[in-house]
């Protein structure tokens, strides 16, 4: 028998799964997430190891699904000095790189940043030629200044040709230089591409420690043979090589995590995802099996970026938030007991009436101990049992895409708070192991490519650009390590440009596959 | 005398976006550049048209294309200010003051950036009131006033000066023009005396602008329900509010037409609204009956924020409410509705001021 371990780090939990090649779960474990994340996951992986006595030779795959990006953009620690290329003049002077950033976070990458001729129009035209010998100088004033080089060229999402060849040009004087180009991190807008890049060139450093440490740590625990992943955000994994070229797609990876093993647990490909936690819940769509992705723009430490996302729509009710009554109103929330759930719920000899004390009482769920709440209201339990029935509903009718009533699949410690019958939901799924669905989603993840590319119909079909950028997405996803053999197209879509004759037409595609 | 400051830029890209019903564009990069060029050089006068003499001359300043395309090739910065200078040197004249030419996200910051930067005074006035999609839909056109001589500039440094025998070959001209510059361009267009403003203009609509922003920036900061704010800032109606079950959209001729169709919440549960739009929102129908139409506001806001919400924004479940706002009584007149009535845009439907429409 072969083995998957996966490991998820949460808010407050670093959960650690291992399944076998049937997709079986073997064993599973919680501990504490600590500050530095590291060492909370290597105890993680060394109980579940130590719990199944599986032998470590048999462990084929390690997945990991980490905050380390986010926190360190957040903490604005360990950041790459980062040198910014932007080719494009003379447009786009008007707005410089960094612009719009907060300073400590600019302070944090360095100030580095040119503007040189070149890029390319909406249809694929040169707006100038790309200036080589710029470059060049360029390259020379960076020799030993900088860690790390984000270039960003306009619409390289249509055009990457300039940003690839000012690659080649900086390698030649600088060597081995990690470069993030933006066309492979994020789509049009500009501003939005570039702050991710710079964002991603600046992970470099982190992504290489955090993967390091992860096969440092199996390798002390004697799992030697194993192929090592990163978790990705639309809850695909990359390989520790892709990883460290695309660090900011982990960003936001835990949500994905657990739509993911949401799906899998249930054995749904369309769904939505109900998380619930003790403070919040989240609630995503599995489409296809794959988590849904935003369309607008996400601030990542008070930068706009327009890289994948999941979309997801977070709200203030966990198993722990308050219910109180004020002039006759209940209200619920926005604050919670948290973690402390355990002391302050009635059910638990608490004194604060929360959201699981409600459905406690309302004999719909059965924790703690329920004589404690026969003197809480019916009445009241019954308003803000209703009230909280509301924030779901409304919550899941903003993420829905269509009328049809669909599946909801819920899964988090919090989950009981929600009942069976919700409005716009045709069969409420509460799948076993729910509390661990998000390093499942870890474990048992796929491989994945993408494109986002503006096509000009008047020189090619709409089959044809279709055809194109499907290609491109296979492409995209054997190069982080799926098995050609088995790679789907997932996702397709097509949005026309407003505002402009000439058939613009942007198309998005994903692909995926098994890992090989 | 106002001056136009970071916080007033703020407000106007709100209240500009609401009365863009829908169109007019992402406002982000626009005002980036307002609010650098107001850092760089201080705050912009704000001026009533009675101060523009009758003689001077005004120029909107705006930008043309496709929104998508201006927010990945980022002007320059100096296009417009070519456009402007080559439209001077043609007209012979001294420039007095700048204007907008629509009240959008968009070209609702464009016009401070050029006051700030040649030191101009903005005017409180422009030529739709709202957004709409075309050159000549502006009530300078119902007042004879020549979109051209008009010149359009990229940021390679070409510029191109147009002379035209109506607006309507100014759109078609400009437009082809636009594709082949790379799909965003700036402009100065409809050059004019200050009496003609006078005449032709709609009046003080950045300090509306900037009212209905602040409002709902206030509301949002004191607790107070911004939709409330947003009802008294506009003196507009209460269309529906509701839900969003549907959007279509499909592109005829390089603009997004669609439907967006919304069942009711609270007071109009059980009832539904279909939005008709193109680029801009153009007719509502409640329960299959007309209640609004272009040239009047159909406004979409979040139902909690009051954030005005784009027609490519749309998105089902959103919770929305929808605002009508007469439009200004220039567009009323008999050429006021053929040029921008729902059958100019293709609709079998008569143009009713929304006020009677509302009564049933």
């Amino acid at each position: 028998m072969e083995y998957r371990i996966g490991i998820d780090v949460g808010g407050t939990n670093t959960d650690a799964v291992l399944v076998d090649e049937n997709m079986q779960l073997v064993e599973s474990i919680k501990v504490p997430t600590t500050k530095d994340v590291s060492s909370g996951i290597f105890e993680a992986l060394h109980r579940v190891l130590e719990k199944s006595k599986v032998n470590r030779n048999n462990i084929k795959y390690a997945m990991l699904g980490t905050t380390h990006a986010t926190n360190a953009i957040v903490e604005r620690k360990r950041l790459c000095k980062t040198a910014i290329v932007r080719i494009g003049r003379p447009a786009t002077e008007a707005i410089a790189p960094l612009a719009a950033w907060p300073g400590d976070l600019v302070e944090a990458v360095g100030n580095h940043y040119y503007l040189i001729a070149g890029g390319h129009e909406f249809d694929g035209r040169e707006i100038s030629p790309l200036n080589e010998d710029e470059l060049k100088k360029i390259a020379l004033e960076l020799k030993g200044r900088v860690e790390s080089i984000a270039i960003v060229s306009v619409f390289s999402p249509v055009n990457n040709q300039h940003e690839l060849r000012a690659r080649e040009i900086l390698q030649e004087v600088l060597g081995e230089i990690p470069i993030s180009l933006s066309h492979e991190i994020g789509s049009i807008g500009l501003l939005e591409r570039e702050n991710a890049t710079v964002l991603n060139a600046a992970l470099v450093d982190v992504a290489r420690t955090t993967a390091n440490g992860f096969k440092e740590a199996l390798a002390r625990e004697g799992v030697t043979g194993a192929k090592v992943f990163l978790c990705q955000n639309d809850g695909t994994l990359m390989s520790i090589e892709y990883a460290m070229r695309y660090p900011i797609l982990t960003i936001a990876c835990g949500p994905t995590n657990s739509i993911r093993g949401a799906a899998f647990l249930s054995n749904l490909e369309n769904a939505m995802v109900l998380d619930v936690g003790g403070t919040t819940s989240d609630i995503g769509i599995i489409a296809q099996g794959f988590p849904r992705e935003s369309s607008i723009a996400v601030e990542i430490g008070g930068v706009r970026t327009n890289f994948r996302m999941p979309d997801l729509i977070s709200i203030g009710l966990g198993g722990g938030t308050i219910v109180r009554e004020e002039n006759g109103e209940v209200k619920i929330g926005p604050d919670s007991v948290g973690y402390r759930i355990t002391e302050e719920a009635l059910v638990f000899g608490g004194k604060t009436i929360t959201a699981t004390d409600v459905a406690v009482r309302l004999g719909l769920a059965e924790v703690g101990d329920k004589e404690k709440v026969r003197n809480l209201p019916l009445e009241l339990a019954q308003k803000a049992y209703d009230k909280m029935q509301e924030m779901v509903e409304e919550a899941i009718d903003k993420i829905k895409t269509s009328k049809e009533p669909q599946p909801l699949v819920l899964v988090g410690g919090g989950s009981i708070i929600v009942s069976n019958n919700i409005n716009g939901v045709s069969q409420v799924v509460r799948p076993q192991n729910f509390g661990v669905a998000n390093a499942l989603g870890a474990a048992i993840a796929q491989v994945s490519g993408e494109v986002d590319r503006i096509y000009s119909l008047s020189e090619m079909s709409r089959e044809a650009a279709l055809q194109d950028a499907k290609q491109l997405a296979i492409a995209e996803a054997v190069k982080a390590g799926a098995d050609p053999a088995s790679v789907n197209i997932v996702h397709v879509e097509d949005i026309p440009l407003a505002y402009l004759p000439g058939n613009a037409v942007r198309i998005r595609v994903k692909a995926s596959g098994d890992l090989i | 005398m106002t001056k136009i400051d970071v916080q007033m830029v703020e407000d106007i890209a709100v209240g500009a976006a609401l009365l863009g019903t829908g169109g007019g564009g992402d406002p982000y990069v626009g005002k980036l550049m307002a609010i650098q060029a107001l850092k760089k050089n201080g705050p912009v006068e704000l001026i009533d048209v009675e101060q523009v003499p009758d003689d001077a001359w005004v120029v909107p300043a705006a930008m043309m294309g496709a929104p998508t395309v201006l927010v990945e090739k980022i002007p320059s910065g100096k296009e417009i200010f070519k456009a402007f200078d080559s439209l001077q040197n043609y007209l012979g004249k001294e420039i007095y003051a700048v204007i907008p030419i629509e009240a959008g996200g968009l070209n609702s910051m464009i016009p401070i950036t050029v006051a700030a930067e040649r030191k101009l005074p903005l005017v409180d006035v422009d030529g739709m009131g709202r957004a709409f999609p075309e050159l000549q839909m502006v009530t300078f056109h119902l007042y004879g006033v020549s979109a051209t001589p008009m010149v359009l500039a990229d940021e390679k440094g070409n510029s191109l000066l147009l002379n035209t025998i109506n607006n309507f070959w100014t759109e078609n001209l400009a437009r082809n023009a636009t594709v082949v510059m790379g799909g965003s361009v700036m402009i100065a267009i409809y050059p004019m005396k200050g009496k003609d403003l006078k005449q032709s203009g709609i009046r003080n609509i950045i300090t509306y602008s900037a009212k209905i922003g602040q409002a709902i920036r206030e509301a949002r900061k004191n607790g107070d329900d911004p939709i409330e704010a947003l009802l008294k800032a506009t003196g507009g109606y209460t269309l529906f509010k509701g839900k969003i079950s549907d959007v279509q959209r499909r592109t005829t001729g390089g603009f997004v037409r669609g439907e967006a169709h919304i069942d009711g919440i609270d007071q109009y549960k059980g009832e539904t609204m279909a939005i008709d739009f193109q680029n801009e929102n153009l007719i509502a129908r409640r329960n299959g009956r007309v209640v609004a139409t272009v040239p009047d506001l159909i406004c979409t806001v979040d139902a909690h924020t009051a954030a005005p919400i784009t027609t490519e924004g749309l998105r089902y479940g959103q919770r929305v409410f929808i605002l009508g706002i007469p439009c200004d009584k220039k567009w009323r007149s008999e050429k006021g509705i053929a040029t921008v009535g729902p059958r100019y845009f293709g609709y079998d439907v008569d143009y009713v001021p929304i006020e009677e429409l509302i009564k049933g």
